[in-house]
């Protein structure tokens, strides 16, 4: 069974100009131990998803329509103090700024003492060990020195490992990561998705892994969402649509992104940017900048289906007109 | 401190001689002397060397806090250097900037920032922001030449000439960075150094805005320096690359040679870091360490505590960049062949 579940999931924000529908009827899930990534442009929607999924929406956003199931029980109903009681025990977050994840006035342990005290039933002198084992385990050596530390006095990347310490710290099944490394330098950050990779697979958790660097997903993850004005577009095994993207937006996006093996003089451009969510469309939400838009695609906004492609047990989802001509029957 | 073997190529627009920049980063005096401490210095560009021919493309790559950035507004004459110097087209820019003649100087070397958010001002609207550079430099006689020239700016960064009524936050980012260009394109300059003009935007738009920056040094030959922390992007524009690690360029070559056959053990971590594509599910060993701390940097070479070739000379001297085989590189273990 999936350990996250949504389901036609819908955000908006009441504004003076009426209604701006962030998130559109997004339904995806994740197993357990899985890592799903979730990529697109700023503005498509993919921090709102997280945002959604761990009760953390800004007012006046809501959701107004669809469901957020984990293990079965749906949690998008749920009021503050019981979703409190989820966030942290059985979903972690980590964000992208590690310096404001980080209480800057409570050493690093205080820290991660508390939230393993507030989710389990554990003394003081357990929890303290509980800390340093986790740090160790999120690569911070002198663990039991540095527990006492400020978060002042870490580095950019050590700062990171704590905020992932404190993520795991309840020992949750899911871990919604967003951007966790892009404020973070290359060789950094190598080393903070291997990490994350490494201590999520060894405790079981699985991860949505929101970002919008398609090396890190394809290094990462084990499937991927691609995101566009509030929709989803394309979801699939990640070599899958990385190699053979389906959707003419995921075509595009691989393309456009520079390549370290072939020299080419000019990169392939998508013409235009993402509409406004005040000015998306009527139809399919990229037809303005889609290279092969026929009429159906300004009238009828096309919903996700499997595409069929011999060999696959897990098959390609893609929301677009051009693949409705064969997709499989049955897959919603 | 000299560098050796290096070519005087009077081909050269930009020929940047041991460059070096030191903040002081002191705490205030009265502290200093209530808590004894000493003066800090903060050696952000420490002995940069580097040519950059006409109508070509040198990228600078490093992590944050390497210098690349202090390099970048040098150039510019943002900074004053601590120690060496710059010839831009057999003239002392430096002493250029600061001579009477110092506007004709700055007319031919512009600059584009990395945050097209914070560069742009929000209360000017298009035509101010780009025509601000015309009026400064005395380029333009009246407001009708003003708005041609501003409309043919716009136009040749892929805008329209109806956007210059607009203010910068009816722009999205990609937009806005082509205003950045397009004012930085309007004195004509023949150097471009542009600091990460395309890392605050995301990858459709990035394309096009690289794919600008090429048309633009194919039609007027511009020279560029480009900085940047993405390889990968670097590898698309850069002719030659200079890669940067706590103050100092620890090689220095051709585009091709660097990235098919690096040779410092930084570049090849450097490259070895960047995500892949290809390897969907890869799983690696990542170099383990960060940067050091500028301000107390280890002895010897920079990069020692982190590299896996380090020995003891590599602790105690500091290597220097040096020729070797045909590229530029600071590092005792590759001159010893040791690597």
């Amino acid at each position: 069974m999936s350990l996250l579940q949504v389901k036609n999931l819908v955000v908006e924000f009441p504004s003076r100009h009426g209604t701006l529908r962030a998130l559109d009827e997004i339904s995806f899930d994740i197993a357990p131990g899985e890592i799903l990534g979730v990529v697109g442009e700023s503005g498509a929607g993919k921090s709102l998803t997280g945002a959604s999924i761990i009760g953390l929406l800004e007012p006046p956003g809501r959701i107004a329509s669809g469901q957020i199931l984990l293990e079965g029980q749906r949690i998008d109903n749920l009021n503050n103090d019981q979703m409190r009681s989820i966030r942290g025990r059985k979903i972690g977050a980590i964000f992208q700024d590690p310096l404001t994840s980080l209480n800057p006035l409570y050493s690093v342990g205080k820290q991660l003492t508390e939230t393993i005290q507030a989710h389990l039933p554990v003394s003081d002198q357990e929890a303290r060990q509980r800390a340093i084992a986790l740090l160790q385990d999120t690569g911070i050596s002198a663990a039991a020195e540095r527990i006492d530390h400020y978060p002042h006095q870490f580095s950019g990347g050590m700062r990171q490992r704590v905020v992932i310490a404190l993520a795991l710290a309840a020992e949750p099944q899911l871990i919604v990561a967003d951007e966790p490394t892009t404020a973070l330098d290359v060789s950094i950050q190598a080393q903070i998705i291997s990490l994350l990779k490494n201590v999520c697979k060894k405790r079981g958790a699985a991860v949505m892994l929101i970002t919008h660097d398609m090396g890190v997903i394809a290094e990462t993850c084990d499937r991927v969402a691609v995101m566009y004005a509030g929709r989803i577009a394309e979801i699939g095994p990640v070599h899958q649509v990385i190699n053979h993207p389906e959707h003419p937006y995921t075509v595009g996006l691989m393309a456009s992104i520079p390549d370290m093996d072939v020299d080419r003089e000019r990169l392939n451009q998508i013409d235009g940017a993402m509409p406004r969510l005040n000015a998306i469309p009527k139809g399919c939400a990229f037809n303005p900048r889609c290279p092969q838009v026929f009429d159906r695609c300004l009238q009828e906004r096309p919903d996700l289906a499997a595409v069929s492609r011999s060999g696959q047990n897990t098959p390609t989802q893609v929301a677009c007109w051009l693949h409705h001509a064969n997709t499989l029957e049955g897959v919603s | 401190m000299s560098v050796p073997n290096s070519p005087q190529n009077s081909q050269a627009l930009v020929i940047a001689r041991d460059l070096a920049k030191t903040f002081d980063v002191s705490a205030p005096w009265l502290s200093r002397v209530i808590e004894r401490k000493p003066r800090q210095l903060l050696k952000a560009v420490d002995g940069v060397s580097f040519e950059i021919e006409r109508g070509k493309t040198l990228a600078l790559v490093g992590e944050s806090g390497c210098g690349k950035s202090t390099v970048a507004r040098l150039l510019v004459g943002l900074y004053e250097p601590t120690r060496g110097g710059l010839t831009f087209d057999g003239q002392d820019a430096h002493a250029a900037f600061k001579s009477s003649d110092a506007k004709a100087m700055r007319k031919r070397i512009q600059m584009i920032f990395q945050d097209p958010y914070a560069s742009l001002n929000p209360r000017w609207t298009v035509e101010a922001i780009v025509g601000e550079p015309l009026h400064e430099h005395g380029l333009i006689k009246d407001e009708q030449e003003l708005k041609d020239r501003v409309a043919e700016l716009l136009k040749s960064v892929g805008l329209s000439a109806l956007d210059m009524v607009k203010y910068p936050h009816q722009f999205s980012g990609g937009q806005r960075q082509r205003i950045s260009i397009a004012r930085a394109l309007a004195t004509a300059p023949e150097f471009l150094v542009c600091d990460e003009p395309t890392s605050a935007l995301d990858v459709s738009v990035q394309a096009q805005v690289l794919n600008i920056m090429k048309d633009l040094q194919r039609e007027r030959g511009l020279t560029y320096l480009f900085i940047s922390h993405n390889l990968a992007v670097v590898r698309h524009v850069s002719d030659k690359v200079g890669v940067m690690y706590l103050g100092q360029l620890v090689e220095l070559a051709d585009k091709h040679t660097l990235f098919d056959n690096p040779q410092h053990p930084y570049t090849r971590m450097l490259l070895d870091a960047i995500p892949k594509m290809k390897d969907t599910g890869r799983a690696r060993t990542p170099v383990q360490g960060e940067v050091p701390n500028p301000l107390n940097p280890p002895p010897g070479c920079s990069f020692n505590p982190r590299c896996p070739l380090a020995n003891d000379r590599c602790r105690i001297e500091r290597p220097v960049l040096k020729n070797i085989n045909g590229i530029k590189i600071a590092c005792h273990a590759v001159e010893e062949g040791r690597h």
